[in-house]
């Protein structure tokens, strides 16, 4: 069975796509399924940094695309998880130097041999993101609880439906949980409320994160954190498997676990 | 007294209160594709039609877009202050009530 092709997409920049692609790649090729992930944030690639494989790349997507290497010969495996790969994108070239064709061409190339295309878009509704989703079955659209970041994702769901991309589904990114509880950040179901789309996962902030970005070893790789749990129960939902929220990102406490939360301060 | 306060400041006072409403707001606008400006000449049109008919308070009166289940609508608040003095409510020339 061929597989699937999925955009990690956003609208606003820096709310987590790039670290949430190469976790979630992780986290499926540790359930046993193929992946390769794209980078198409061509004159800015970070996707090598986070997965730890900068050193490695000889060619590039731009270089398949212009055919002075074959699609094979530009992927790069992990060096642990046997189903995991990695297309880099070009940081020498800019965005228009690919065009939707060819990224979709691609990833119908990878499909083949994968069970999940995972594509990490840029930040932007410019070509760089109509390159991105070119190709894709499904929108995965990230965000923080931030009113600028939702308000960007509004406008990047309007855009995949545009395309006949669907609705999409949402991540809600680097959710602090004290700051929910003190009503201070908007919360998954105002969020959800908003932007009227289906919930795919909720990842609480964590520093351990950063600290695995500095390693070039995705969170993922283990599953001591929140962080870490929260992108596993997202790539089974990914392979179709059902799995609860958890449960800290209730919407509101009762009157008895705000008494509670109030007393103890 | 301060465990009270935080027990039943419940979520009205809490910024994410602020910031739901402004997200209500900002993307009512951003999806219905009206500039500011025509909202604000559509007020104005409205204000003139209806002024033909009885007086309002224009400067209590608003208009606004809200967006809920997947539609975007008009809001118009426009104060009425009276009818015209001496006059019925306008039934039109066709005789329509």
């Amino acid at each position: 069975m061929p597989g699937r092709v999925i955009t990690v997409t956003s609208g606003k920049g820096g709310v987590g796509k790039t670290t949430l692609t190469a976790n979630l790649a992780v986290a499926l090729a540790l359930l046993g399924r193929r992946i390769t992930a794209i980078d198409t944030d061509i004159g800015l690639r970070n996707l090598d940094l986070v997965m730890g494989m900068e050193n490695r790349i000889i060619y590039d997507i731009v270089d398949v695309a212009e055919g002075r290497c074959h699609l094979m010969q530009a992927l790069i495996r992990d060096r642990h998880l046997s189903g995991l790969q990695l297309l880099p994108a070009s940081q020498t070239h800019d965005k228009s130097s690919i065009g939707p064709e060819e990224v979709a061409a691609i990833c119908e190339e990878l499909r083949g041999e994968n069970d999940f295309v995972l594509v990490d878009s840029p930040a932007g509704i410019e070509v760089g993101f109509y390159n991105a989703v070119a190709g894709a079955d499904e929108v995965i659209i990230v965000t923080t609880p931030e009113l600028s970041a939702v308000r960007s994702a509004d406008r990047v769901i309007g855009l995949a439906e545009s395309m006949g991309k669907g609705p999409g589904r949402l991540i809600i990114n680097r959710i602090k949980p004290g700051m929910v509880r003190r009503g201070d950040m908007l919360d998954t179901f105002d969020v959800i409320e908003s932007l009227a789309i289906e919930l795919l996962g909720v990842v609480p902030d964590d520093e351990a994160v950063i600290v695995a970005a500095n390693r070039g070893v995705p969170l993922a790789n283990e599953q001591s954190t929140q962080a870490s749990r929260a992108f596993h129960n997202i790539a089974r939902r990914l392979t179709g498997e059902e799995v609860p929220f958890m449960p800290i990102f209730e919407a509101r406490g009762s009157l008895l676990t705000r008494l509670r939360r109030a007393i103890a301060g | 007294m301060e465990f009270l306060s935080r027990l039943f400041r419940g979520k009205h006072y809490a910024s994410k209160t602020i910031a739901r409403e402004r997200l209500r707001l900002v993307l009512a606008h951003d999806r219905s594709g009206v500039p500011p400006g025509l909202l604000n000449l559509m007020k104005k049109d409205m204000i003139e039609a209806i002024s033909k008919h009885v007086h309002v308070d224009r400067n209590e009166a608003e208009v606004s877009l809200s967006h809920s289940k997947g539609h975007t609508r008009l809001v118009a608040d426009i104060p009425i202050r009276s009818t015209r003095p001496g006059e019925a409510p306008n039934l039109d020339e066709q005789g329509e009530p």
